[in-house]
């Protein structure tokens, strides 16, 4: 899994599970698939060989059936404990670190906006920063993000982060993210929403707190420039 | 054998059904074998549409912008009308028909031993409407707007209102289609468990029916009682696209993920009233040429019905990250995991059967170890699909993609060559070219591995479907990710591969050509030396199907029993008394 970056907190814990997943999964797939191909092999026809009545019925042959998918059952534990780990981490618990910021993300047909905190971190107050497209975050900081709809079914991706959520036209769904990587990640929508679909990539720009600061300077500058010229 | 050979002779006077006419015959027969292959031909004729729209949308990912042959540019909206109606096509009338209601109405009259089905006029009314489905299907393609693309799935509102999808008779025809298409099989169904349960042949207990019929009969069960959630909410989005009502839209005080519950709710049973068929053939296929019986026919039949009521419970494992409830998530990880546990033992089973046999390796029987090959991949990759957290990162993913075409191909495409190849000779009398079949199997299972396997790369690289071109990603155009192949790479080998196979498709109807101009009937009504009672038949059938109907002495997997082989012989079928 390293084939992919991991560029938040929680994508190392993702692949940690996909890894175990692997472990376990791989096991029961080569000893099955071995299995399989060992006695279409070894019980070929062959001149002077019959093949035996074995009905399965009996307890000693039905012992090797019962006795495997009982450790598929213990298998299945360990999966769940390690999906429920990491499901919790990603979709059930929120950041309440002081210096958490909340963005917001409205996802449209066929386009992604973007409403940062300005300087003052604080939302709808006169600093606020729209964008379109891009995202801008700083590294190691704990983001909430506030994800809307204005028609269709979205969903946000952000495949560095291994992030995903639906967004669902009518509802706020909130979740949160931290990069821990700074650099450009690409989001793609990963639900079906229109001829446009394939056309929808955004950015995340990940950036050091300094790099942060002077975007959103610019920003800033541009804005008040924008509102004192109308 | 005595026997089977009268019976034989005595069929010969059934020819004066044959003076009917064409159209009462082939067109508007009530015989549960004509309506047989009505449904089989249909599905075929819908598989060769399904597989060119593949074709068009795989040429377009490998080949971004460039004239496909045969089609032309693809443009966005064909991209995803595609893309959708490719997905309806294959499980609604390709899976659908030939699995279930083809081979489900020519084998349960003449596997448990009856002249027809129950209720065969209201079985003639299912094939008319499912026709109707299929037309109603293909025209939506060629309405103003064209075809609808918004997923197989047709989640609302993209659905739902025709300024979000573009297509605004396309998409009212494409759930119109759906719609008809579940009426037929809801009254295929009915036939089915009723001519299974009533129709049985004198001695037939419930554990001497033979696995393809069980199996069909458990699908039908299921189908029939997770449809109704669908066909109520394929409704309220008929309103909701028609009449401008709103049971989708949240401005209205509806909800768009309504539907998604109500058509995974009914998807996923789906999933298993495909695949139930295609295993019963493979149970019927790996007995016969291994000369063994089914290991453990209680244990199979007993974890059909638990993979069926657990099939119930697992439907939102599909809707992780759609927004519902994340403490749902826990509940719906821990029964899709569970239903590992029927799955696996069905598996081992079906293995175990073959354990101390006499394997003779035709085309049928490569067929049914495909599809215990190629589904043991398909089940074990829905492990990290089914784990939440996981599936956070692979949802929408190539990779789901690639895990449900390893659970679907097998099922829809080498389940219904399993179905055709081994009993061709009983639908037709003659046999297949037995070179030709393996050429054939051999060309459809080694390009399908090689389409799918990269797409499992694709989708761990974090490419995700349904998307019209990547060229607009750097982060899924890079460059010498896997054995040297770049991803673009990937995309056009899968795409090469693809073709390749459909073109293999060319030697199985040069077979059926072949065999279908021969004029002797050489297979003889028992040509593998099987126990069940589509054997004691003629091959083919007449109107009637047995000369007498037959009595049941015994199961239907009775190879190689002891007492038989002393006699020098290694199958006892049903019907035979001693």
């Amino acid at each position: 899994m390293d084939w992919i970056v991991q560029a938040s907190t929680y994508a190392d814990d993702v692949d940690g599970a996909i890894l175990l997943i692997t472990y376990l999964v791989g096991f029961w797939f080569f000893l099955t698939a071995g299995l399989f191909f060992w006695l279409i092999f070894a019980f070929r026809k062959r001149d002077g060989v019959e093949a035996e009545y074995l009905t399965g019925g009996e307890q000693q042959p039905k012992k090797f059936i019962t006795w495997a998918h009982m450790l598929v059952l213990v298998c299945d534990v360990f999966v769940v404990i390690a999906a429920i780990q990491v499901w919790v981490e990603i979709k059930q618990t929120l950041p309440d670190a002081p210096e958490t910021q909340t963005v917001r993300i409205v996802s449209q047909q066929w386009a992604w906006s973007f409403i940062h905190p300005g300087p003052d971190g604080q939302l709808d107050t006169a600093d606020d920063i729209k964008t379109v497209d891009d995202l801008h975050i700083e590294v190691d900081r704990p983001y909430i993000y506030e994800l809307t709809s204005r028609d269709v079914l979205h969903d946000f991706s952000v495949i560095a982060f291994r992030l995903k959520q639906d967004a669902v036209p009518g509802r706020v769904i909130t979740g949160w993210f931290q990069a821990t990587k700074t650099g450009e990640f690409e989001i793609q929508c990963a639900e079906m929403c229109g001829i446009g679909h394939g056309l929808m990539p955004g950015m995340v720009h990940v950036q050091s707190p300094e790099e942060h600061a002077a975007w959103m300077a610019s920003k800033s500058n541009g804005a008040m420039l924008a509102q004192a010229g109308r | 054998m005595a026997t089977a050979e009268v019976t034989h002779e005595a069929h010969d006077d059934h020819g004066h059904h044959e003076d009917e006419g064409f159209f009462k015959k082939y067109l508007w027969s009530v015989d549960h074998k004509v309506i047989a292959v009505q449904y089989l031909v249909t599905g075929m004729a819908m598989a060769v549409i399904g597989g060119f729209f593949a074709y068009v949308f795989r040429m377009q990912l490998a080949f971004p912008g460039e004239a496909v042959p045969g089609f032309g540019i693809v443009s966005p909206a064909e991209y995803n009308a595609l893309v959708t109606n490719h997905g309806t096509i294959m499980i609604f009338w390709v899976a659908m028909p030939v699995l279930i209601a083809a081979f489900g109405n020519f084998l349960i009259p003449l596997m448990v031993g009856c002249d027809d089905m129950v209720f065969p006029k209201i079985n003639r009314l299912s094939y008319q409407i499912f026709l109707l489905s299929a037309i109603v299907l293909i025209s939506s393609f060629f309405v103003e707007g064209g075809g609808f693309g918004g997923a197989w799935t047709a989640y609302p509102p993209l659905s739902a209102v025709s300024e979000y999808n573009l297509t605004p008779l396309g998409a009212t025809l494409w759930v119109v289609a759906v719609a008809l298409e579940f009426v037929a099989f809801l009254l295929g169904g009915i036939n089915f468990i009723t001519t299974a349960m009533n129709s049985r042949a004198p001695g037939m207990r419930l554990y001497d029916i033979p696995m393809a019929v069980w199996m069909i009969v458990v699908a039908s069960i299921l189908f029939m009682a997770s449809v109704g959630p669908l066909i109520a909410g394929a409704i309220m989005l008929i309103f909701d696209q028609t009449l401008n009502t709103g049971f989708f839209d949240p401005a209205k005080g509806g909800d768009p993920v309504l539907w998604q519950h109500l058509f995974w709710f009914f998807g996923h049973p789906e999933v298993y009233v495909v695949l139930l068929p295609a295993l019963g053939f493979v149970a019927e296929i790996i007995t016969t040429f291994s000369r063994k019986p089914l290991f453990a026919y209680r244990t199979v039949l007993y974890t059909v019905f638990g993979t069926g009521i657990l099939s119930f419970t697992v439907w939102a494992h599909h809707q992780f990250i759609s927004g519902i409830d994340p403490r749902m998530a826990h509940i719906f990880t821990i029964t899709t995991l569970l239903i590992s546990v029927p799955i696996a033992e069905m598996m081992f089973v079906y293995i175990a059967t073959l354990y101390k046999g006499s394997i003779t390796l035709n085309t049928p029987m490569l067929w049914a170890l495909a599809f215990i090959g190629e589904f043991l991949i398909g089940g074990v990759t829905g492990i990290f699909l089914g784990a939440s957290g996981p599936d956070v990162f692979y949802h929408d993913t190539y990779f789901v993609l690639a895990h449900f075409h390893y659970t679907f191909f097998p099922i829809a495409i080498i389940g219904s060559f399993c179905g055709l190849t081994y009993w061709w000779p009983k639908m037709t009398g003659k046999m297949m070219n037995e070179t030709l079949g393996k050429i054939h199997f051999w060309g459809t299972v080694i390009p399908f591995n090689v389409i799918f396997l990269p797409l499992f790369v694709l989708g761990q690289l974090g490419q995700h479907r349904r998307i019209y071109s990547y060229e607009g990603f750097g982060e899924l155009m890079r460059e010498d990710v896997w054995l040297g192949m770049g991803m673009q790479d990937m995309r056009v080998l899968a795409t090469m591969a693809l073709v390749v196979m459909l073109a293999f498709q060319v030697v199985f109807f040069v077979n059926v050509f072949i065999t279908l101009r021969k004029k002797e009937k050489d297979a003889g009504p028992n040509p593998y030396n099987a126990n069940s009672l589509e054997w004691l038949a003629p091959s083919p059938p007449g109107h009637g199907n047995f000369a007498e109907l037959p009595t049941v002495y015994r199961g239907p997997y009775e190879y190689s029993h002891p007492d038989r082989k002393a006699k020098g012989t290694d199958f006892w079928p049903q019907w035979e008394k001693e």
